[in-house]
C-alpha cells in the first residue's frame, strides 16, 4: 500500500472554523474531527482493467455531526461508507488514502483489529432491515450477542441493556418483544431493531446507508426523528448516505455531493441546497419535485452518469454540463471554497 | 362530455387462506384480503389523476383492475363508453376496441422488458397483437417513429434492453405503451426505480407527450412530491379505500383528512432545511385484520366512538373535493 497522501489533506481556515463549530455543537472542546478521510481511492481489478469507483475522496466528520452523502446510483457513496467500516469485499480494495478515527489510522488494520472496532467504535445501519437481521435468531439473542461481544457485561446485564435499548428506539413492550423473531416485526420496527443493534455498544460513529429508503413516508419520518434524537443524546457522529435530498435537508448539518466517484461539492446543508455552486448540484436540486414549489417543468440534466470504465477526462461532469468551457474537458478541478461551500468546478472558481 | 374512465364502487378481495389441510387440522380460519374495498372515481379526458398511499394501500391493485389484469369482485369499470368490468360487461367488439385505447407503464423497467427481444420488437408487439394484418415494414417504421417520440434513436431499435440504462428503458416502456395510440395510460410508479435526475427526464417527457398527444394519465406513486408535480387531481388511499380526493393545489394547501395531513407533514422536503417534523405515531394496520369503522381511527387524533363503529363514506365538499371522515363531516376539524 502506498504511503498516505498527507499533502492532500490541507486543513483550510474555512474548514477549521467549521470543525470548531461542530465540536462546540457536540458540547466538546478543541480536538480534531472524529473521522478524517483523506485521498481515499477504492478500486476493483477486473479482467478488462482496474475500475476506480471512489477517486480521491477527502472529508471529515466532527463529534455529534451528521454529514449527509448524496449522489445517484453508482456515484460511490455506499462504497465510501463501506471503506470507512472496512467492509470492501475482495477483490475490491482501498488503493490509497487514509481513514482516521479520532486520530488513529483504521484503514490498514488487520482483520481482527478492525472487527473489534466495527460495532464497538463504528456502528452500521443498512437499507434493508430484513437482510440485516438473522431470521433464525430472536432479536433479543442478536442484541445480546452484539452487546456481549463488545462490552464486559454478564448475560443478565446484557439482557437488561438489550431491553433498555429496544425501549430507547421506541419498541413498546420491549421485554416481551425481546423473544420475537425478525419476521414478527413490521418493516419500520425491524429498522428500529437494526438501529438498536448499531447503537448497542455506544459507537462514536454511525454509518447509515439508505436507512429509510425501504420504508413508507410516515415510518421514514419516525426513523429520521429517532436517528436525530439518538445522536443528539449519545453525541455520536453520523455519516448519512442517501439519494433522498429531502431526508438530508431535514437531518444533516453538512452535505457532500458525489458524482462519478468524487465529491463535487461539500458544505453546510442550507448552502448546498439553496445556493449550490457546482452545476451538477444545481441540476440535481432542480430535478427534485418539491411540494413547496409549482413548476411546469423540472430542471433536467441530460444524459446519464458515465460508466466507471469510461469516465471522461477533465471534469467528469463536463459532457452533461451546459456551461462547460474548454478547460473543463482538459483539467480536473479540485475542491475550492466558493460562496458558502467548497466545489470542484472551474466555472464556480472563476 | 362525460368522464373517460369511471370506477363505481370497485372492490377486489384475494383469498389468502392457509392450505386446506391446515384449516382442517389446526382449525385455521379462512382469510380474505380486501385489497380494494369500494373505490369510486372518474377521470376526465386530458387530465392526470394521481393516486398516493403507503405500501399495501391498494393503489397498484386499482391500476391492475383498470387495465383488466384482475377482475373486480364487485363494482363497475367503464371506459370510453364501454363497460369493461361489472355485471353489464360483455366481451364484445366494442369492449375490445375500447381496451386498445388504454395501456400500462410498470414500475420496474428491468423486469417489464423481455431481455431476449430487440427493442423494436418489444415496441411493435402491441401493434401486432391488436392489428395482426400490419406488415413487417409498417411495424418497423412505426417502431422507429415511436422511438423518436420518446427521445431515442432509430438504431436503438436493434439493440437489446440490457444495453440501456434504467431511464432509457423506461422510455422504451413508454414507447411500447404508446404503440397502439392509446388515449389513456395507467402509470404504476413509473419513476420509483430511477435516480432523481433521470426521474426528472421521464416526468418531463410524460408531460410533453400529454400535451402533444392529449393523453389522460392515472399516475400512481408513493412519492407525494412527484404526484404534486404531475397530477391535476389527487386521490389519497388508505387500506383499500380513497380517503380524500381533491384538486392538487387544494389538497396540498389545505388537506382535510387527518391521514392526508399526517402524510404531508411527514414528507421530507428541500424547502424544510432543519425543519422539526412532527413524527407520526403508529403504523398501517394489518390489511387481513383491518380495524372496524374507519380504518384510520387507531392512528387518528380526532377519532371518537362513531369512527370506531362506522366506516365513513367519501362525501363531496363544496370546494370540489371529497373526504371520507366523520370528523370533517361533523365539523370537528
Amino acid at each position: 500500500m502506498p504511503a498516505p497522501d498527507t499533502q492532500r489533506f490541507v486543513c483550510e481556515a474555512v474548514q477549521g472554523g467549521r470543525i470548531e463549530a461542530a465540536a462546540a455543537q457536540a458540547g466538546s472542546t478543541g480536538a480534531g474531527p472524529l473521522l478524517e478521510v483523506s485521498g481515499l481511492c477504492v478500486e476493483f481489478p477486473t479482467r478488462h482493467g482496474t475500475l476506480r469507483a471512489v477517486r480521491d475522496v477527502s472529508f471529515d466528520i466532527g463529534e455529534g455531526e451528521i454529514l449527509g452523502v448524496v449522489g445517484e446510483s453508482g456515484a460511490g457513496k455506499s462504497l465510501t461508507g463501506a471503506a470507512v467500516i472496512g467492509l470492501i469485499d475482495a477483490p475490491g480494495r482501498i488503493a490509497s488514502g487514509a481513514i482516521r478515527l479520532a486520530g488513529r489510522r483504521i484503514d490498514n488494520l488487520p482483520y481482527e483489529a478492525m472487527r473489534a472496532i466495527r460495532g464497538r467504535e463504528i456502528g452500521a445501519i443498512f437499507q434493508d432491515p430484513l437482510t440485516s437481521l438473522n431470521p433464525l435468531y430472536t432479536i433479543g439473542a442478536q442484541l445480546v450477542e452484539t452487546i456481549a461481544t463488545h462490552l464486559p457485561l454478564s448475560p443478565a446485564q446484557a439482557k437488561a441493556r438489550a431491553i433498555e435499548l429496544l425501549d430507547e428506539v421506541g419498541i413498546s413492550a420491549a421485554a416481551r418483544r425481546f423473544d420475537h423473531y425478525p419476521h414478527q416485526f413490521s418493516g419500520g420496527m425491524r429498522q428500529r431493531v437494526v438501529i438498536a443493534l448499531a447503537l448497542a455498544a455506544r459507537p462514536r460513529l454511525v454509518i447509515a446507508d439508505e436507512p429509510t429508503t425501504a420504508l413508507d413516508v410516515s415510518i421514514q419520518a419516525q426513523i429520521i426523528e429517532l436517528l436525530k434524537r439518538l445522536c443528539r443524546e449519545h453525541g455520536a457522529a453520523v455519516m448519512l448516505i442517501t439519494h433522498d435530498m429531502g431526508v438530508i435537508a431535514e437531518t444533516a448539518h453538512r452535505v457532500a455531493v458525489m458524482y462519478a466517484g468524487r465529491i463535487v461539492e461539500i458544505g453546510p446543508v442550507a448552502d448546498v441546497i439553496h445556493r449550490p455552486s457546482h452545476p451538477y448540484t444545481l441540476g440535481l436540486m432542480g430535478s427534485i419535485p418539491s411540494i413547496a414549489a409549482d413548476r411546469d417543468r423540472l430542471a433536467q440534466i441530460d444524459g446519464v452518469m458515465p460508466r466507471l470504465d469510461a469516465i471522461p477526462d477533465g471534469c467528469a461532469f463536463h459532457p452533461r454540463c451546459n456551461r462547460a468551457i474548454d478547460r473543463c474537458t482538459r483539467d480536473r478541478p479540485e475542491l475550492e471554497a466558493v460562496g458558502g461551500t467548497r466545489a470542484a468546478c472551474w466555472l464556480a472558481q472563476g | 362530455m362525460g368522464p373517460l374512465l369511471t370506477l363505481t364502487d370497485v372492490a377486489r378481495s384475494f383469498d389468502v387462506s392457509p392450505p386446506w389441510l391446515d384449516r382442517v387440522l389446526e382449525r385455521k380460519p379462512r382469510a380474505v384480503l380486501k385489497a380494494v374495498d369500494g373505490v369510486s372515481l372518474a377521470i376526465a379526458a386530458g387530465e392526470t389523476l394521481g393516486l398516493v398511499g403507503e405500501s399495501g394501500c391498494g393503489k397498484s391493485t386499482v391500476a391492475r383492475l383498470i387495465v383488466g389484469l384482475y377482475t373486480p369482485t364487485r363494482g363497475t369499470i367503464e371506459f370510453d363508453g364501454a363497460v369493461l368490468a361489472g355485471d353489464e360487461a360483455v366481451d364484445s367488439a366494442k369492449q375490445r376496441l375500447a381496451r386498445r385505447g388504454m395501456q400500462m407503464i410498470f414500475q420496474d423497467p428491468y423486469a417489464s422488458l423481455n431481455p431476449r427481444w430487440r427493442v423494436a420488437d418489444v415496441i411493435a408487439e402491441p401493434i401486432a397483437a391488436h392489428a395482426p394484418e400490419t406488415s413487417k415494414r409498417e411495424l418497423a417504421s412505426r417502431a422507429a417513429a415511436l422511438l423518436a417520440q420518446v427521445g431515442l434513436a432509430r438504431v436503438d431499435g436493434s439493440k437489446y434492453p440490457h444495453q440501456f440504462s434504467g431511464g432509457q428503458r423506461q422510455r422504451i416502456s413508454i414507447a411500447r405503451a404508446l404503440s397502439t395510440s392509446p388515449r389513456f395510460l395507467v402509470c404504476d410508479e413509473p419513476t420509483s426505480a430511477l435516480d432523481v435526475s433521470v426521474q426528472a427526464q421521464v416526468l418531463n417527457l410524460m408531460r410533453e407527450l400529454q400535451h402533444r398527444l392529449g393523453l389522460t394519465y392515472l399516475f400512481i406513486s408513493h412519492n407525494l412530491a412527484v404526484i404534486h408535480h404531475i397530477a391535476d387531481r389527487v386521490g389519497v388511499m388508505y387500506l383499500g379505500r380513497i380517503v380524500e380526493l381533491a384538486p392538487t393545489k387544494r389538497l396540498y394547501a389545505s388537506p382535510r383528512h387527518p391521514y392526508t395531513k399526517m402524510l404531508l407533514a411527514a414528507v421530507p422536503d428541500l424547502a424544510m432545511t432543519g425543519h422539526q417534523r412532527t413524527a407520526v405515531a403508529g403504523e398501517v394496520p394489518n390489511p387481513l385484520d383491518p380495524p372496524p369503522g374507519c380504518a384510520f381511527h387507531p392512528r387518528c387524533p380526532y377519532a371518537n366512538e362513531r369512527c370506531r363503529r362506522e366506516a365513513p363514506a367519501l362525501e363531496a365538499l363544496v370546494d370540489g373535493a371529497a373526504v371520507a371522515c366523520h370528523a370533517v363531516e361533523e365539523d370537528r376539524i
